[in-house]
C-alpha cells in the first residue's frame, strides 16, 4: 500500500489541541466479521430480525453483570475533563473520539431505553432511539478506541471509556455484528492454538532455526524448548515473538537470560499464545477459554512457575485477570507470583547478579521506552504500585550506557498509546492507526532532538507491530523500534 | 402556600432518599467480575480508602486533568457543603456550636459557590469540546443550581425573610404539624428549586456522588496475584461443583 493513501498529519514542536471537525472520521469501520468467525465464539453469524429487542436485552443483562458498565454509564457529569486526553481524538479531531463523546453513543441508547429522564424527556437529556444509524456508529467509533484507559486516568469518577467499549463490542457481537479482525484470530486461537494460526510442527521448526542462529552466532548452545514436561518454567509468550521482528530478538534474549540463570523452562504448543483477544471484545466468556489453555498447558508440563513474554494486554489478563479466569494455581509452586513478567524475572536476576550485561554492546543506540498502555494502567510487576514503570526501566539501563524518558505528561500512567491496540491492529484501520500515533511520534521526535534518541524499545508485541508499520509515514525508521530483552540479548555475556 | 410546599417537602425528600438507596443498593449488589483499577492502584484496602478521599476531598484526578475544571468544580462543590453545614441551624432545635462557628464562612461561601458555577457555565457554552458534549440538562442543572444559591445569597445579604418563622415550619414539618411559611419570594424559589435538584438527583447525572464512591477503577486494590476475586454469577456458571 503506498503511503500517499493516507492523510498523515503533521508533527507539531508544541502540541494543542486540536479544533473540532466534525465527522472526520466517520465511516464504514473495520470489516465486519463472518459468520465462520462468529459461530465458533458463541455468536451469531448475521443481524436478526429482531436486532432491536436482542441489543436491549443483552445491554440490560450486562447492566446486571458488570457494575463498572452501571456506574459509568450513570456518572459521567460532562466535565470536559477527558476531551483532550483520547490520542485518537487529538490525531483525528473527530469530536466522537473524545472519550464522553464515545461513551454517549452506548450512553444514548441507555439512557432512552432505561432511565426515567431518557423515556419521558429524551431531547432534554441526549437519549436517543436505537436506530441501524446509531448501530453502525457503535461499530465505526468503538473499533476507533483501543481500550487504553488513558482517559479513566483523569476522569474525576475514573470512567473508564475502554469498560464503555467492551460492552458495545460484546454487544455488538451479540447480534452478529462483530470485528472480523478480532474475531477471526479468536476463531483461530481455538482451532490452531495461536493467533497467527502456526501449527505445532511449523512452532518446533522456528524454534529449532532460532537456536541454530543463536549458536552461529555466539557459538554457546541456547535451546528453545517446547512441550518439555517437567521444567519449571512455562514461557507464554505472543506468537509475534516466533517471527516478527523486532519481537523475535526478544525471544532471543528471554531464551539467552533462562539458560544463563540455568533454570529450565519450556514454551507449549498448547498454549502458544500469550495474547487473549477476548479482553478486546469485551467478552468474559471468551476470555476465560483462552486463558484456560495456559492453565491446562501448565498441568500437562508439570511446571513449577509461569512467566509471559513481552506482550501488553496479554500482561495485562495474565496479571489482572488470570487468576479469576482460569486459578487457582496452587499448584505451582508458592514462592513465586503467578504469573510473573519476563521483566520481573530479568530484574530479579540482575539483583541477584546472576546475569552478567555488557552495556557496551548497545553503545551504537540511545534509547527511549514506550510504557504499554496495558501494562502501565492495568497491571503491574514488582511488589510496589509503579514497578511497572520502574521494572522495564532498570532492566533497559542494566543492558545499555545512554537512556532517555520521553516528556513525563507521556509516559508512565499517562503514557499515549501506540495507536494500535484494542484489536485495532489490522490493515483496514490504518488511517486510524496512523493518525493515532501522533502523540508518540511528537513525543518521540522531541526526545529524538533533544537527547539524540535513536531507537525506542517496547514491550508489548502489538505497539512492537504498530510502531514498527506506522512511523515510516512520520519519518522515522522501522528498525528504530526495539524489544526490551532485544536489549538484553545484545548485552548478556554468555558462558 | 405552606400546604402545597408542605407536599413537596415529603415528595421530594421521599423521591430523594428513595431514589438514592434504590442506587445505592444497585450499585453495591451489582457485581464486577473482573478487577479493573486505573494503575497504579493501591495494594490494600486502606490505601483504597485514601485513594478515594483524596478523590472526593481534593478532586485529584481532576487536578490532573484539567486545572479551570478542577479550580471551578472544587470551588463549587468545597463552597457547597460549607453552605449546607450552615443550613444545618435550621433543622436542629439546639444550634451546635461548631455550627455557629461555621456561619460566617458558610454565608460567604455562597459567592465562591456560584463563582464556580459560573465558571462551569461560561465554560460549557465557550470551550467548543465542553460545547459539543453538552445536553439541555446539563445547563439546566446547573442553571438550577445557579438559582438556588443566587436566591439563597439574596436572602442572606439583601431581603432578609423572617427566618424564627421558617424554623417554626421546617420543625412542624417532622411532626407533620404544619405551621405557616413566610411568602418572601426569594424563599419559595430557593425552596422550590433545592425540592426540584432532590427530585431530579436520583434520575440525572447527580448520581456521580454515590457513584465515585462504587466506580471500580477507583475503588478497587491491587492484589489479584494475592488473592482470587470472582463475581458470583462467574462462580455460578464456570466454577463445577467439587
Amino acid at each position: 500500500m503506498a503511503k500517499a493513501d493516507y492523510e498523515v498529519p503533521a508533527l507539531r514542536p508544541y502540541p494543542t489541541i486540536p479544533p473540532l471537525k466534525n465527522d472526520s472520521m466517520k465511516g464504514k469501520g473495520p470489516f465486519v466479521s463472518r459468520p465462520e468467525f462468529q459461530e465458533p465464539l458463541g455468536f451469531p453469524g448475521d443481524l436478526p430480525d429482531n436486532w432491536q429487542q436482542a441489543v436491549i436485552d443483552k445491554m440490560g443483562e450486562m447492566l446486571k453483570k458488570y457494575r463498572g458498565l452501571q456506574v459509568f454509564l450513570d456518572s459521567c457529569v460532562k466535565c470536559g475533563a477527558c476531551t483532550d486526553k483520547c490520542h485518537y481524538f487529538l490525531g483525528t479531531a473527530d469530536p466522537k473520539n473524545m472519550p464522553v463523546a464515545r461513551q454517549d453513543l452506548l450512553r444514548q441508547v441507555y439512557r432512552r431505553y432505561f432511565t426515567l429522564g431518557g423515556k419521558l424527556f429524551p431531547s432534554l437529556v441526549g437519549a436517543q432511539d436505537l436506530t441501524r444509524e446509531m448501530l453502525d456508529e457503535w461499530h465505526n467509533y468503538y473499533h476507533q478506541c483501543s481500550e487504553c484507559r488513558r482517559c479513566s486516568v483523569f476522569c474525576p469518577y475514573g470512567i473508564d471509556t475502554a469498560e464503555i467499549t467492551m460492552a458495545a463490542r460484546e454487544i455488538l457481537d451479540s447480534v452478529g455484528k462483530g470485528q472480523k479482525y478480532s474475531n477471526e484470530i479468536i476463531a483461530k486461537v481455538y482451532k490452531i492454538g495461536n493467533n497467527l494460526g502456526l501449527p505445532p510442527p511449523a512452532l518446533r521448526d522456528t524454534l529449532e532455526g532460532l537456536e541454530e542462529d543463536i549458536e552461529a552466532e555466539t557459538d554457546v548452545k541456547v535451546r528453545l524448548p517446547i512441550d518439555e514436561e517437567g521444567a519449571e518454567v512455562l514461557l507464554v509468550t505472543p506468537s509475534a515473538d516466533f517471527f516478527a521482528e523486532p519481537h523475535v530478538d526478544g525471544l532471543i534474549g528471554y531464551a539467552k537470560v533462562f539458560h544463563q540463570a540455568g533454570i529450565s523452562w519450556t514454551l507449549s504448543s498448547h498454549a502458544s499464545e500469550a495474547a487473549n483477544f477476548g479482553l478486546f471484545i469485551g467478552s468474559y466468556e471468551n476470555m476465560r477459554r483462552i486463558s484456560q489453555r495456559i492453565r491446562e498447558a501448565a498441568l500437562d508440563l508439570k511446571v513449577k512457575r509461569i512467566v509471559f513474554g513481552e506482550c501488553g494486554h496479554a500482561w495485562r489478563v495474565a496479571y489482572s485477570f488470570l487468576n479469576t479466569l482460569a486459578g487457582p494455581f496452587d499448584f505451582l509452586d508458592p514462592k513465586y507470583p503467578v504469573p510473573q513478567h519476563i521483566c520481573e524475572f530479568t530484574y530479579d536476576l540482575l539483583q541477584r547478579n546472576a546475569l552478567k550485561l555488557d552495556k557496551t554492546a548497545n553503545d551504537d543506540k540511545v534509547i527511549t521506552f514506550h510504557d504499554s498502555c496495558n501494562v502501565a494502567r492495568a497491571s503491574r510487576m514488582g511488589d510496589k504500585p509503579g514497578g511497572q514503570f520502574f521494572i522495564p526501566r532498570e532492566v533497559i539501563k542494566a543492558s545499555c550506557n545512554h537512556f532517555y524518558d520521553m516528556a513525563e505528561d507521556t509516559i508512565h500512567d499517562v503514557t499515549y498509546c501506540c495507536g494500535g491496540g484494542g484489536g485495532l491492529l489490522t490493515d483496514d484501520l490504518m488511517d486510524v492507526r496512523i493518525k493515532g500515533a501522533l502523540p508518540r511520534m511528537e513525543a518521540l521526535k522531541q526526545v529524538s532532538e533533544q537527547h539524540g534518541v535513536t531507537h525506542m524499545a517496547s514491550i508489548c508485541a502489538i505497539c512492537k507491530s504498530q510502531f514498527t508499520k506506522v512511523i515510516p509515514y512520520y519519518g522515522f525508521r522501522m528498525d528504530q523500534i526495539v524489544s526490551v530483552h532485544q536489549l538484553v540479548s545484545n548485552a548478556i555475556v554468555l558462558k | 402556600m405552606e400546604y402545597l410546599y408542605a407536599l413537596l417537602f415529603y415528595v421530594a425528600t421521599v423521591i430523594f432518599i428513595g431514589g438514592l438507596a434504590y442506587k445505592v443498593y444497585q450499585y453495591a449488589t451489582t457485581p464486577a467480575p473482573l478487577k479493573i483499577p486505573t494503575m497504579p492502584a493501591p495494594l490494600t484496602m486502606s490505601g483504597v480508602v485514601l485513594r478515594l478521599l483524596r478523590e472526593v476531598v481534593f478532586f485529584e484526578s481532576l487536578f490532573r486533568s484539567n486545572k479551570w475544571i478542577w479550580l471551578f468544580g472544587w470551588m463549587f462543590h468545597i463552597a457547597l457543603w460549607l453552605v449546607l453545614f450552615r443550613h444545618l441551624r435550621y433543622f436542629t432545635d439546639s444550634v451546635w456550636l461548631i455550627i455557629v462557628l461555621a456561619q460566617p464562612f458558610g454565608k460567604y461561601a455562597a459567592f465562591a459557590m456560584l463563582a464556580g458555577l459560573g465558571g462551569l457555565f461560561i465554560r460549557r457554552i465557550l470551550v467548543e469540546r465542553i460545547h459539543y458534549i453538552t445536553n439541555p440538562s446539563d445547563y439546566l442543572i446547573l442553571a438550577l443550581l445557579i438559582v438556588i444559591g443566587a436566591s439563597g445569597t439574596m436572602m442572606t445579604f439583601v431581603t432578609h425573610t423572617d427566618i424564627v418563622q421558617l424554623k417554626v415550619f421546617i420543625s412542624g414539618l417532622r411532626t407533620f404539624n404544619i405551621q405557616p411559611l413566610p411568602t418572601d419570594i426569594p424563599l419559595l424559589i430557593h425552596l422550590a428549586s433545592v425540592f426540584a435538584l432532590m427530585i431530579i438527583f436520583p434520575f440525572s447525572k447527580l448520581l456521580h456522588a454515590p457513584g465515585v464512591f462504587f466506580s471500580p477503577s477507583r475503588n478497587q486494590a491491587d492484589n489479584t496475584r494475592e488473592r482470587r476475586h470472582l463475581a458470583s454469577w462467574a462462580a455460578a456458571k464456570f466454577e463445577t461443583q467439587s
